[in-house]
């Protein structure tokens, strides 16, 4: 057992570390430190610059832009660009649609929406979620018929975040009604400017809009739209959930949102003193850390696991990271909340930039609850934390 | 020990309860919080109407004679409809202050005008280096010829923007964290050295930021001897708030129960997963362990004795903070994404929950009030 990096580990390390704290504008990192929302262009921005390096999809095959990296370097380039609060790359783009046609899709698929899914050319959508389909998302009802050389669908999709500015959705649709509900789904490609596709905005409790309706009514989608087999969706849609192993814990990001918050605590006084100094204030932030030091380490056995791992295939420990990784990163967002103390309250979010009307109370804390409200989420979307632990018991307990 | 409502308590509870049922639905509010201020005059009429802005005044100033359990009554009530008007902020803490400092001839005047719907009060007290200290007050108060004048800024002011009459806290003598020397004052909203900065505020509630700048003022009783005043009608406001608290958590508990029953996902209510039925239990106790204290701080909130009083209200406070957010989160995740949406009204219960912990004092303050008070309970038998 060691737990030191190697010499190469650490040189690559450095050489994230420089690029991110170099090449992506200043100016983008301090706004999602600050937990701000970034508008379309400032993911495009990032994610161009990460391509450009060769960056933006290091996980995907070296033929589609991949690195050969090793899971310890992924992991590297992940915690530095988490800790240098760079915007992610697009998840739907990179960590979803992408690798399942890298994986599945046809060679011509692969050439027409590879380059320009790695480059945010496309911005994707993720079309699962139905209203009567969360958790039990096998159920779905949007249907699509194959009809000559195209399919029409019909139906409605919910909760896809960002959809605003989507060009694609990736969609789960049913095409046969009759099979076992796993059995009847296919995986279907829809641009979003195709006639008859409607978007409804849906506010969410901190007054943002990231989360929309979608509605399908009789869009002719071609049928060279379907990745892989038809009613082999199913399958598709497992492989991309499990894809993502270790991202999903963003120890990276509650790394810096701590670091953060304890610069803050440092300038925030109860009285004259600051609130770093107050006892009961620091044994609170001690306990997070000690869980994601704790997370921290977790990851990264199931980094040095993942020689091992099959490609894909949902593992227990994914399961755990989501669990862990969603409560601190609420928690965190929580601390936040209660430094801000009273200042919490006022609802003073600058949604149209520009305004030079000086904040009420504290800089930080006009974001500080609408963040504690909105991360709520994290422990409900992409499997709830309920559905995760379900994962765990059967895998350990076989049940 | 009786736990049961008088007669004239239950008619009070079925008459404030029938009509936010009535006047206060979902749909409704959300017209209120579009009004100027974000509640609505109609509304305030329809309390004035029912005695309510005069609930725990005396019956020579148009009041009820009420205590705190009719006060708790109707928060709980309040609570449970998510009600905007500034309720907590007139009757409470500005009528409170005006029984609790003024002299005969300023209740006289005000307290009628309270019960009658006539004026809008605010308290302009916490400043924001003071956080939830309620004896930090850096505002100061100083006589020029007979008249006081007042400089200073107040932050977080609950219906600051709306009201008419500021009853603002200012420093007569004394260092800034010094209980005494604390005085209490009338400022007329419009007078001129005020300056407003309103705002909505998470809950909807709506709040100010004021500056004052010898602002022209009027004591409310003896300057400088303010502070066993505010630190009554404070504690009295919290148990209010803590009833309030319950209220907005037993509507949460309810609609989540009744989500559990309804939803379905893999063929049944998801309220079937047992997993999910313990989580609704664990809700349940917590809204239980949280109304027993809002019940202690009720009676307790009526107490002369300023130190067990405290005590009480700080340890219900701590209460109701963690019961809350407990609720308040549980009830978020067993919804599922709707319960993340503007739409529905579970988000903003959540919303409102939160934020009662922010007021005067969270979970956090008031347990370390009660701890360098020496508890609940004391060593001796
Ligand atoms: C902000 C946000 C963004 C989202 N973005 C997207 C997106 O881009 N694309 C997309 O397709 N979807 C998206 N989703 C949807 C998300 O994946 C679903 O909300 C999630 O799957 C839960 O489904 P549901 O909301 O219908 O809740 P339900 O499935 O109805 O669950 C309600 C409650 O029951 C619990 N539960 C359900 N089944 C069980 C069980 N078997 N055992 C124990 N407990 C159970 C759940 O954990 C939850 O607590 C997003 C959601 C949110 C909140």
């Amino acid at each position: 057992m060691d737990l030191n990096f190697t010499e190469e580990e650490l040189a690559f390390r450095d050489e994230c570390r420089r690029f991110f704290t170099t090449e992506i504008p200043a100016a983008l990192r301090e706004k999602v430190a600050q937990g701000d929302h970034l508008s379309k262009d400032e993911y495009v921005t990032t994610q161009r610059i990460l391509n450009a390096r060769g960056w933006a999809v290091p996980h995907w095959p070296v033929a589609w832009g991949g690195q050969d990296w090793t899971p310890v370097q992924t992991y590297l380039y992940q915690d530095e660009m988490q800790q240098a609060n760079v915007p992610a790359p697009l998840a739907f783009n990179v960590s979803m649609v992408g690798p399942v046609i890298a994986q599945f899709g046809s060679e011509a698929q692969k050439k027409r929406f590879l380059p320009r899914c790695a480059n945010l050319d496309d911005w994707w959508c993720q079309g699962f979620s139905e209203p009567g389909s969360g958790s039990d998302l096998a159920s779905l009802r949007t249907t699509a018929k194959r009809v000559g050389d195209k399919y029409i669908v019909n139906g409605q999709k919910t909760w896809t975040t960002l959809a605003q500015h989507a060009d694609w959705i990736f969609n789960l649709v049913r095409t046969d009604p009759t099979a076992k509900k796993q059995e009847g789904i296919s995986f279907l490609l829809i641009d979003m400017k195709t006639p008859g596709i409607k978007v409804r905005p849906i506010q969410t409790i901190d007054g943002g809009h990231e989360v929309n309706e979608v509605f399908f009514d009789d869009v002719e989608v071609p049928a060279e739209n379907l990745v892989g087999e038809e009613n082999k969706g199913w399958d598709y849609a497992k492989f991309l959930l499990g894809n993502e192993r270790t991202g999903i814990a963003r120890v990276g990001v509650s790394k810096a949102r701590i670091r953060r918050l304890k610069q803050l605590a440092a300038r925030e006084v109860a009285g004259d003193v600051p609130l770093i100094e107050d006892r009961r204030f620091r044994e609170k932030l001690a306990e997070v850390e000690i869980e994601l030091k704790a997370l921290e380490m977790t990851q990264l056995r199931v980094v040095a696991d993942e020689r091992r791992a099959v490609k894909g295939k949902p593992n227990p420990a994914s399961s755990i990271l989501k669990i862990k990784g969603s409560e601190i990163q609420q928690r965190i967002t929580e601390l936040t909340m209660d430094l801000a103390g009273p200042y919490a309250w006022p609802y003073t979010r600058d949604e149209d930039e520009g305004s030079n009307e000086p904040p009420v109370g504290p800089d930080f804390a006009a974001e500080a609850a609408p963040m504690y409200f909105n991360y709520r989420k994290v422990s409900i979307y992409g499997g709830s934390n309920e559905i995760q632990r379900n994962i765990i018991a059967k895998a350990i307990l076989g049940f | 020990m009786d736990f049961d409502l008088t007669d004239e308590q239950r008619l009070l509870r079925d008459s404030v309860e029938r009509l936010v049922a009535d006047r206060y639905g979902f749909e409704q509010r959300r017209k209120y919080a579009a009004e100027p201020g974000g509640w609505s005059r109609e509304m305030w009429a329809q309390y004035a109407e029912l005695g309510l802005l005069g609930l725990p005044f005396a019956e020579d100033h148009g009041g009820f004679g009420g205590g705190a359990a009719e006060t708790m009554i109707v928060m709980e009530a309040f609570g449970r409809a998510l009600i905007l008007e500034p309720y907590v902020a007139t009757v409470l803490l500005g009528g409170g202050l005006v029984q609790a400092a003024g002299s005969a001839a300023q209740q006289a005047e005000i307290l009628p005008r309270i019960a009658g719907g006539e004026t809008v009060l605010a308290f302009a007290h916490t400043e924001r280096q003071a956080r939830y200290d309620l004896a930090d007050v850096a505002t100061a108060a100083r006589q020029d010829g007979g008249a006081w004048r007042i400089t200073g800024e107040k932050g977080v002011v609950l219906h600051g923007d709306t009201a008419d009459t500021l009853v603002v806290s200012a420093r007569v003598s004394g260092g800034r964290r010094d209980a005494a020397g604390i005085g209490l004052f009338l400022v007329p909203a419009e007078a001129s050295g005020v300056t407003r900065r309103g705002y909505p505020a998470q809950d909807l509630l709506h709040g100010a930021e004021i500056s004052l700048h010898d602002a022209p003022a009027t004591p409310l009783g003896t300057p400088g001897e303010g502070f066993a005043a505010i630190a009554r009608v404070v504690d009295r406001t919290i148990a209010a708030l803590c009833a309030e608290a319950v209220g907005a958590m037993a509507e949460l508990h309810a609609m989540t129960v009744d989500y559990l029953k309804t939803r379905k996902q893999f063929g049944r209510p998801i309220g079937d997963f047992q997993v999910l039925q313990h989580r609704s239990v664990d809700m349940f106790t917590a809204l239980e362990q949280a109304r027993s204290m809002a019940m202690y701080a009720t009676v307790m909130a009526d107490s002369d004795d300023a130190d067990e009083r405290a005590r009480a209200v700080s340890a219900a406070k701590v209460q109701i903070g963690r019961s809350a957010r407990f609720v308040g989160q549980e009830a978020i995740q067993l919804h599922g994404g709707i319960g993340m949406t503007m739409e529905y009204k579970a988000g903003h219960l959540f919303k409102r929950l939160t934020m009662i912990d922010k007021a005067y004092g969270d979970a956090d303050h008031h347990l370390a009030r009660l701890a360098a008070a020496g508890g609940l309970f004391s060593e001796a038998a």
